[in-house]
């Protein structure tokens, strides 16, 4: 072992406390020696052992009828019929996107795809959740700009379909943006695998890429730390290799479907330490590194470098010796380096060697098991935590000049010049791509067999998926905001006519040691567990990214929801656009518009209200499934959620995406701008004919507001006529355009 | 009456030809490191990233071992199509004149476009219709050869698809969407025929391409 | 003045490009062919050349993982 023992000024730089130092000491029996502290920094840091949320965490509810794998494994997942589960969840990269944007979002997108193949699921979608500070701050539009350009080099070159997403402006994130990204796979559920390490002389493999200096002490200094202006402490940025990924794909799933594999690991934070650790913990089973056989990018990489370097493209797994040859007979296959690094012991601990030389030794359960866990301290702030946002909309701005300026906002705006720089169809499952539908639907067999002639042709099963998160409510009310964001999730999907499986969550939270963030976090899980539990759309796993924020003040708090569900016939799946002229028109649900913390308070430069109105959420789970049903008999020819900019903003968004008008009738209500503009859970915009409309009834609130007509859309408002032209929203719908000159 | 399919590193658009092929014929993929085409009647070079475009797109697949076979095949007559990547792949292969620059838009960019089909009795075309309408989804798509040839590719009837007048987002010269060779058994075109052959993924318009392909491959053999 | 900027991934970044190429060169019979790296070539006439470094900080390469190396060519070369 090294001669020189680092001291405990050394713990304080990882980032462990005095307390968690001495108690790693005390586990270790002697003072931990360079590689074993710099892992023991890396598995105790926030990001690895969930210090501050884990307690919150397992009050989540985490089981349901279709849930086939849970939290805890590297991707969730829910059974989708046919012998078929569908894995998926979401991850952040926020502040590797906020150092260098293209690349942090694009090993982003790497690392999410990797943790659905390690469990044996081919990738078959992509999602991303987007945060930046205001449209027009130059910083905002260079990330924003890099991140789209990243996500997309990454998901168009492997061949992931990148199906959604959202992105907002808003101030908060001006120094902390975020880059949330989900994915989706397929498996047949025979060919799931765990991580759990088993079988003492069993062989671990390594194959993929090289390992270099990328991304060193990144977990625990990037990824948990608050980001300084001006910050010097710039780690080696990681770079993604696409190719190399797919490749590293197509050979995982191979070794799977010849059964060769015992377990497999994707290498993401804190690289082949956390892995290893988590592989032999699962387990209950000790490993055996030897680093120098670590196939190596540069030289002279010191032992612990390797144990945490966080290079990319990189998968562990354990494979019975018989199998060994054939396993890296495969890996050469598809050219990717395989290389025998260790073995499984019987031992209980994680020993790395470098050759001969025992250069770390530790009990895998004080590793993975033993960080201390801390309850937060959550008080409710007692002044406001956010400024005003500066106001953008004129004094006395009228109902209709405030649609167009609602429409053109950047968090309204079309996000066309966004999703063109994807790929969304690839792989030939995207029933509706992004702007058709409130919920990407893609179809689960992209080969179905033909139909015979005359025959009905059979229904085809689809997926639907949402990823939802208004942060600006949630920073108003993190409860019911949280909830809010979940039932838009659902509100989503039923709009296609699918029923949810499942959720996925990133908590996108500031410091969790101070009282507020802690209580908007603890407010937040509370909202996210209830709402989780009345759809019966349990989490099947997720991520937490804390420490999001910079000098000027925290991020908002963003719980993003990611929620698939299911359709059975795809034939079916329902669009936003109207589609027939002479449709009737309808809003359904219990839907009461309130202008606190909506789009429009913001562009009027108004602050965050106090709380956010009550909700009921049974009453919003009935109109979803009213209009899941119908949309599922057919009875419907559109359906659209009702979100921000309220219900004048969905009506806009119908005409557009269907190239039609509409002629409706409101009563204008106390306040006519929040009639028009005011926001809430709960209401949908539907379009059918009037038989078709009718149907949905007896389940739920039902008001016919009008009709689907030609060219431009009109709302009579108690005696005041007001008319827009479908060119005239159009240009303000593309505003967005101007951040991609 | 089979279709193959190449198979490189970094394809991503190969089981989606695939698919396509076989819902007017059979098909099967032919791997990157073969030199045996297995007696296909038809090759697809299909699209995605192979060898992950490192260098320049096409570069470094053009040179795998399977090309060597597609370059003879192509030589004595087979049918060979190009897609996207393919086509590219076709071109650095010079199995195809010109070649593919970076969009004039300067990003990926992914559009469902209106085509023209400028010559509608090829191999390639002869069962499509007047104009389709497929998409495209490239970052290197921009379609470039010196004007002689350009001139020479017109009169001689090589351009089989064009843009329709504002859908040319790469800033193809003379907004050429695909082209044949002069013998008429090899094309390429950047937009995706394999993605529009389903309705409920989009448009069927794709189909004809390869339904063109089946016509030729029977007479070929009649 | 006449300047070309040579910009370059530094030494430990992952060079995917380099390494694609690197694996095809023995492929096609180029044997001994090691370290393969692929940059950028930016050149431009500026009129104040104390100014290039700024722009390769700023715009022409990404100092987090490119290296880039000035050079001023003659007018008349």
């Amino acid at each position: 072992m090294p001669d020189v023992l680092p001291t405990v000024e050394d713990a304080l730089a990882l980032g462990l406390t005095q307390a968690e130092y001495e108690l790693v000491c005390e586990k270790q029996g002697r003072a931990p020696n360079q590689v074993e502290l710099a892992m023991y920094s890396l598995l105790w840091s926030e990001h690895c052992a969930y210090k501050h949320s884990k307690k919150l965490l397992r009050t989540l509810p985490t089981e349901g009828r279709y849930v086939v794998m849970g939290p805890g494994e590297n991707a969730g997942a829910v059974d989708v019929g046919d012998g078929l589960v569908c894995a998926f969840k979401v991850e952040s990269h926020n502040h590797p996107s906020a150092v260098e944007p293209f690349q942090g979002a694009a090993t982003g997108v790497g690392g999410i795809l990797r943790d659905i193949f390690a469990i044996g699921a081919r990738p078959i979608a992509v999602l991303d959740s987007l945060r930046f500070g205001e449209a027009d701050s130059e910083r905002s539009r260079y990330l924003l700009d890099g991140a789209v350009a990243g996500i997309g080099h990454y998901g168009n070159s492997i061949g992931v379909p990148t199906v959604g997403g959202e992105v907002y402006f808003e101030g908060p994130y001006e120094q902390n943006c975020l880059v949330n990204a989900m994915a989706l796979g397929l498996a047949p559920r025979e060919r799931l695998v765990r991580s759990a390490a088993a079988g003492p002389g069993n062989v671990l493999v390594l194959f993929g890429a090289s390992t270099g200096r990328d991304g060193i002490g990144g977990a625990s200094v990037l990824a948990s730390a608050e980001l300084d202006e001006g910050d010097e402490k710039r780690p080696t940025v990681q770079v993604g290799d696409p190719f190399e990924e797919k490749k590293l794909l197509e050979c995982s799933l191979q070794l799977l479907d010849h059964g060769l594999l015992v377990a497999l690991q994707d290498l993401g934070a804190a690289g082949l330490t956390s892995s290893a650790a988590e592989m032999a913990s699962k387990g209950e089973v000790g490993i055996d590194i030897d680093i120098a056989r670590v196939p190596l990018r540069e030289p002279d990489l010191e032992p612990f470098e390797v144990m945490v370097s966080e290079s990319q493209e990189r998968m562990l797994c354990v494979v019975a010796p018989e199998w060994v040859d054939a396993v890296l007979a495969l890996c050469e296959k598809w050219e990717v380096n395989g290389t025998a690094i260790g073995s499984v012991t019987d031992s209980g601990r994680l020993r790395v060697f470098a050759g001969d030389e025992l250069v770390g030794d530790m009990p895998v359960r004080a590793l993975v098991d033993d960080c201390p866990l801390y309850d937060l301290a959550p008080a409710a702030p007692e002044a406001p935590v956010y400024p005003a946002p500066t106001r953008v909309l004129a004094e006395g701005a009228s109902l209709r000049e405030t649609l167009p300026a609602l429409l053109a906002s950047a968090n309204l705006a079309s996000r066309r010049p966004l999703f063109e720089q994807y790929d969304s169809i690839v792989q030939s499952r995207t029933v509706r791509r992004p702007e058709q539908a409130d919920a990407a639907v893609l179809q689960i067999d992209p080969s179905p067999a033909a139909d015979s002639p005359g025959e009905a042709p059979a229904a085809r099963p689809a997926l639907a998926v949402s990823i939802d998160c208004n942060g600006r409510r949630v920073a108003a009310d993190p409860y019911r905001g949280t909830i809010e964001a979940v039932l838009e999730c659902a509100a989503n999907l039923a709009c296609v006519g699918a029923e949810p499986l499942g959720t996925t969550n990133n908590l996108n939270f500031a410091n969790p040691e101070k009282p507020h963030v802690a209580w908007q976090l603890s407010e937040a899980v509370r909202g996210l567990g209830e709402a989780c539990r009345a759809l019966e759309a349990p989490i099947v796993g997720g991520n937490v990214s804390l420490y999001n924020e910079g000098a000027s003040g925290p991020i908002y708090p963003t719980p993003v929801i990611g929620m698939v569900g299911r359709l059975p016939d795809a034939a079916r799946a329902g669009r936003l656009g109207f589609a027939a002229e002479g449709d009737t028109i309808a809003l359904v649900g219990p839907f009461a518009p309130s202008l606190a913390a909506s789009e429009l308070a913001k562009l009027r430069g108004e602050a965050l209200p106090e709380r956010l109105g009550d909700i009921d959420i049974d009453a919003v789970r009935c109109a979803q499934f009213a209009v899941r049903g119908a949309m599922r008999a057919g009875a419907l020819s559109s359906a659209h959620d009702i979100a921000e900019g309220g219900l004048a903003v969905a009506l806009a968004e119908c005409c557009l995406a269907g190239g039609l008008g509409a002629q409706v009738r409101l009563d204008a209500g106390d306040d006519p701008f929040a009639t028009l503009f005011g926001e809430g859970p709960g209401g949908f915009l539907i379009s059918g004919t009037a038989n078709g409309v009718s149907s949905l009834g007896r389940r739920t609130f039902v008001r016919i507001i009008g009709s689907v007509v030609k060219d431009s859309l009109s709302i009579a408002l108690d005696g005041e006529d007001l008319l827009w032209s479908l060119s005239e929203l159009s240009t303000a719908h593309q505003a967005l355009a101007a951040l991609f000159p | 009456m089979r279709f193959g399919v190449l198979q490189f590193p970094g394809s991503c658009d190969e089981i989606d030809a695939l698919h396509a092929a076989r819902r007017v014929g059979d098909a099967e993929l032919l791997w990157h490191g073969t030199q045996d085409l297995k007696g296909v009647a038809a090759v697809v070079v299909p699209g995605g990233f192979s060898y992950g475009d490192y260098l320049r797109a096409g570069a470094i697949a053009r040179f795998a071992p399977v090309m060597e076979a597609v370059i003879s095949f192509a030589r004595e007559g087979g049918l060979v199509l190009g897609i996207c990547n393919g086509f590219q792949v076709l071109c650095e292969a010079h199995l195809l004149p010109g070649a593919l620059l970076p969009n004039a838009n300067r990003r990926f960019t992914s559009r469902q476009v209106q085509l023209e089909v400028v010559q509608g009795d090829t191999d390639f075309t002869r069962a499509c219709p007047a104009s389709l309408s497929i998409p495209a989804k490239h970052s290197w798509g921009r379609y470039y050869a010196d004007e002689a040839t350009l001139d020479e590719l017109e009169a001689s009837g090589q351009v089989l698809l064009r843009y329709a007048p504002t859908e040319n987002f790469n800033g193809s010269l003379r907004d050429i969407a695909g082209v044949r060779n002069a013998a008429g058994n090899v094309f390429g075109l950047m937009p995706h025929p394999e993605h529009a052959v389903d309705p409920l993924t989009g448009s069927t318009d794709g189909l004809c391409i390869f339904e063109s392909m089946r016509l030729a491959m029977e007479g070929a053999h009649a | 003045m006449r300047a070309r900027v040579l910009i370059r991934p530094k030494a430990g970044i992952l060079d995917p490009q380099g390494e694609a190429v690197a694996r095809a060169l023995p492929a096609l019979g180029f044997t001994g062919a090691r370290n393969v790296h692929i940059g950028r070539l930016v050149e431009l006439d500026v009129e104040d050349p104390a100014q290039l470094d700024s722009m390769c900080e700023k715009l022409l390469a990404n100092p987090l993982i490119e290296d880039y190396e000035v050079q001023l060519l003659d007018p008349g070369a």
